[in-house]
């Protein structure tokens, strides 16, 4: 039997399954206690609420539409025992193509709801709740991914996103900070205090978008102009976002005192927000998120279906063909490059203006290189892209929630689940993904 | 090395040989490394001259001056003199300050110290390079290794339940414990690339995210200092611990009981020097990968697979062996580098440990083009870089994030050196261009 990609992802399947049967396992029977009166790990229940958005308003403690308790011993089972099935169906059957991915995608979610299912049992979580941060989360994620396929899809590697991004998130707050100051003085006007104060926000992000533009355009003339390697040139943007970032915020931002307090607002689409499960999950955020939205099914339809977007695959895949009828590829790069930039700035703004509002050192913690992963997880397509960027995020999101419950994993490992879900999923994923032809490939006439 | 390489090429056509090159052909492999530095070194005073802290200048006041543009310029001169002191602040604190010769000592010793770890790492990085390989995770190799250095050298004695193990068995236990973590560290994302395709870049990176959290949880889980209110680990056993070279007795009362060795004791404190044999075994190191790259068959093997991986297979070599081992000697070199700032300086190992290494020995490589003797230098002016920074933040207010943007503007002029041969008008060399494995897939 020979070892492929498809039986040595079954077989990890099924080897995370088992761990999981068992630390589950011994999890809960040490749960067991005098008090509780449970008397066997049989009789553990999770229950899973789906809150009712519409009433919540009004009254917090409104009857949730639906309360699923779930037996978590039994339902764990079920879940591992199904994986051990597939994982052992590719192992036996090893499928050529297609059936790698989905199997992997299905381990790591089922894997997430289990661990989830483990930390609430005999508790409750707020099913909603969990999924809409899960989209909150994968927002820069998503949109780091955008800015990776806008670069390589036109034949440059971008590894210098989380630079980009960093940047962007340093000089978009100081943007919003300064130009706060700048219109309204020392204190914000009283109409202002309570609501929120568009314009500095809006500045802000322009100067982030502006920022990852320029950023990119080091790149771009790095990589175009003196055809340095392109890892190379991501790395050198990386290290000095770094720098510029650190400098400008020990030495400017941490004495400015600016008069805004607040960044962007949650923005509820009216009564769209109000449906239950639905709601929270994708009408209720906020305007970055929706923008992230917009910009995956715009990108999809701009790259597939627009002269810009055929033009910009060609130069990526065959610069020679496209520079014959007529392209130039170079300018079309450095414009991409470019407009790649733009969107992984509007990545940062995301950072310290709507996740957080402020600006810490290093804040991008890395999502730059995981959007890079989950650009290769959705195979250079916006809208595969954007799956991937969920399933990272949810180890995000899954790794925030257990925080409440009283979790026997010890935070730490929580914590890295991020960044082993990116490691696992470009192990078993990227053998079947095939980049741009000409991406990384100085183009010389 | 590229010396090396084209030296018998141009013996066989001595008319056309260029003078300059064959009298002095290191100064011609140097002259662009040397004036990137300068030119980075320009462009951070310039960032200084702009953004003195306010509180080394005059204020602003509007009655003084007539707009924000006239207090600029009037305050030239005294930003002219913040901006030098900047830079003698960072030559004192590298080099000592030379009015007052007590404090050379310490200064020197300070940076070959802060070097140590830069040309273990450097060497590690230099080794990928070779490979063709881009190896971002010195940094989480770096961690590793100090702690399966540290847990060795903490814990030996205790796990076979004797109050010590004699220096010649347990040292070696440590120095070995530090390498071999820092190794497997190394070898996952080389196994990763050689059969999966995952690039490097992006799998060291979460790599040393990951380091990064086991020592959190191991630090503060159970390899904790109980009776310590840092987030540490308590100190290494003393026959664990690397000697200092020239050094005061350690106090016992301030490292847990704990007496370190030192070859030479003294009792003057311009003689309390932190400098240890790490830098000796840096050395060492620096001699053994240069005989491994330039006169084994491995080290051969690993320069083919770097530069044509096609022609490496057509020749029979192991590619995926290859790629494996010199992400293992990476990561090894790597660890020692964690474990020598271990067993050698700190003792112990706290929550905040390295500090960006990693991207500092890719710094540190591409100054060096790889090479394992260039390695040396370019260690030694980014400890120097380092150790000034520090003083120069004290006596300036100048945020030491400086030297990151100095660092990546180096690397920019490196990697784009026709940007200083323009400046400067300096004729293109030929070859020596620095280029990767680039594809994302296999």
């Amino acid at each position: 039997m020979k070892f492929t990609r498809a039986r040595g992802v079954g077989l990890l399947g099924i080897f995370i399954a088992i761990v999981l049967i068992f630390a589950v396992n011994n999890s809960l029977g040490n749960k067991i206690t005098e008090k509780s009166k449970i008397q066997s790990i049989w009789d553990f229940t999770s229950t899973i609420r789906i809150p009712d958005s519409a009433n919540m308003k009004v009254d917090p403690k409104a009857p949730p539409v639906a309360a699923i308790e779930l037996p978590t011993m039994i339902t764990i089972s079920l879940i591992c025992g199904a994986l051990v099935i597939a994982g052992g169906t590719l192992i036996a059957k090893n499928p050529e193509r297609g059936w790698v991915a989905p199997y992997m995608s299905s381990v790591i979610a089922l894997g997430f709801f289990s661990i989830l299912l483990w930390a609430v049992a005999n508790n409750s979580v707020d099913l909603s709740d969990t999924l809409s941060r899960v989209v909150r989360l994968g927002t820069p994620i998503a949109i780091g991914a955008l800015a990776g396929i806008v670069c390589e899809r036109s034949g440059v590697v971008n590894i210098g996103i989380e630079g980009m991004m960093l940047t962007a998130a340093c000089f978009g707050y100081a943007a919003a900070a300064i130009s706060a100051r700048a219109i309204y003085g020392d204190a914000l006007p009283e109409s202002a205090v309570r609501g929120v104060v568009w314009m500095p926000l809006i500045i802000g992000i322009l100067g982030a978008i502006v920022t990852g533009g320029m950023m990119a355009a080091l790149h771009a003339w790095l990589s175009i102009r003196f055809k340095v390697d392109q890892v190379i040139s991501g790395t050198v943007i990386n290290i000095m976002a770094v720098g510029i970032t650190g400098f400008t915020r020990t030495n400017f931002l941490l004495k400015f005192e600016s008069p805004l307090r607040t960044g962007l607002p949650q923005m509820p689409l009216g009564p769209l927000a109000d449906i239950p499960l639905l709601g929270p999950i994708l009408f209720d955020h906020k305007p970055i998120t929706y923008l992230m939205i917009l910009m995956v099914f715009g990108l999809n339809f701009f790259l597939f279906r627009t002269v810009w977007g055929l033009r910009t695959r060609a130069i990526g895949e065959h610069p020679k063909a496209a520079d014959t009828v007529g392209i130039n590829v170079n300018r079309m790069r450095y414009r991409n490059v470019i407009i790649g930039g733009m969107i992984a700035g509007v990545a940062g703004a995301w950072f310290s203006l709507e996740g957080s509002f402020g600006f810490d050192d290093g804040m991008t913690s890395g999502q730059g290189f995981i959007s890079l992963a989950a650009m290769i997880f959705g195979k250079w397509n916006p809208i595969g892209a954007f799956g991937g960027s969920l399933l990272f995020s949810s180890a995000d999101a899954l790794q925030l929630k257990v925080q409440a419950y009283s979790f026997d994993l010890p935070s730490q490992f929580m914590q890295m689940l991020p960044y082993v879900v990116t490691l696992i999923v470009l192990a078993g994923v990227i053998g079947r993904a095939r980049p741009p032809a000409a991406s990384g490939k100085v183009y010389e006439k | 090395m590229a010396n090396e390489q084209q030296a018998p090429a141009e013996t066989k056509k001595p008319a056309e040989a260029k003078p300059t090159k064959r009298s002095l052909p290191w100064l011609s492999e140097a002259i662009v490394p040397l004036l990137a530095i300068l030119t980075a070194v320009l462009i951070g005073a310039v960032i200084v001259f702009i953004s003195i802290p306010s509180n080394k200048l005059p204020a602003f006041d509007l009655s003084l001056y007539g707009s924000r543009s006239d207090w600029f310029f009037s305050t030239l001169p005294e930003r002219l003199r913040v901006t030098l002191s900047a830079f003698t602040g960072l030559f004192s604190g590298a080099f000592g300050d030379w009015s007052k010769p007590s404090t050379i000592p310490g200064a020197i010793s300070n940076t070959l110290v802060e070097s140590t770890p830069y040309i273990l790492a450097g060497l590690a990085v230099a080794v990928t390079f070779k490979a063709g390989l881009f190896n971002v995770g010195a940094e989480g190799q770096l961690l590793m290794g100090a702690l399966g250095s540290v847990a060795v050298a903490a814990f030996m004695p205790q796990w076979f339940g004797v109050a010590s193990i004699p220096a010649i068995i347990h040292l070696p236990a440590a120095l070995l414990a530090g390498v071999l973590a820092g190794a497997m560290w190394g070898i996952i994302p080389g196994y990763l690339r050689a059969k999966t395709g995952a690039h490097e870049v992006i799998t060291t990176i979460m790599l040393n995210y990951i380091a990064l959290q086991i020592m959190d949880y191991l630090i503060n889980g159970v390899m904790k200092d109980k009776s310590a209110t840092l987030q540490r680990t308590p100190f290494i056993h003393e026959n664990a611990a690397l000697p200092r070279i020239i050094s005061k007795a350690t106090d016992p009362s301030l490292t847990g009981g704990q007496a370190y060795p030192r070859l030479f004791t003294t009792t003057s404190s311009t003689w309390d020097l932190r400098i240890h044999m790490g830098i000796i075994i840096a050395f060492v190191m620096v001699g053994f990968i240069w005989w491994l790259m330039n006169r084994t068959p491995k080290g051969f093997e690993i320069k083919t697979v770097g530069e044509n991986p096609e022609a490496a297979r057509y020749a029979g070599m192991n590619i995926t062996g290859t790629v494996v081992g010199a992400m293992g000697i990476s990561g090894a070199l790597a660890g020692l580098a964690g474990t020598s700032q271990v067993v050698g300086l700190e003792y112990n190992l706290k929550a905040v440990f390295s500090s960006g290494l990693g991207f500092d020995s890719l710094a540190i490589a591409l100054l060096a083009k790889s090479n394992p003797i260039a390695i040396v230098p370019a260690a030694l002016f980014w400890g120097a870089l380092r150790t000034g920074a520090g003083a120069m933040q004290i006596n300036t207010g100048i945020s030491i994030n400086l030297i990151n943007i100095i660092q990546a503007l180096v690397i920019m002029f490196i990697a784009a050196d026709q940007i200083v041969r323009w400046i400067y008008r300096i004729k293109q060399a030929e070859g020596g261009k620095i280029t990767f494995n680039r594809s994302w897939g296999k």
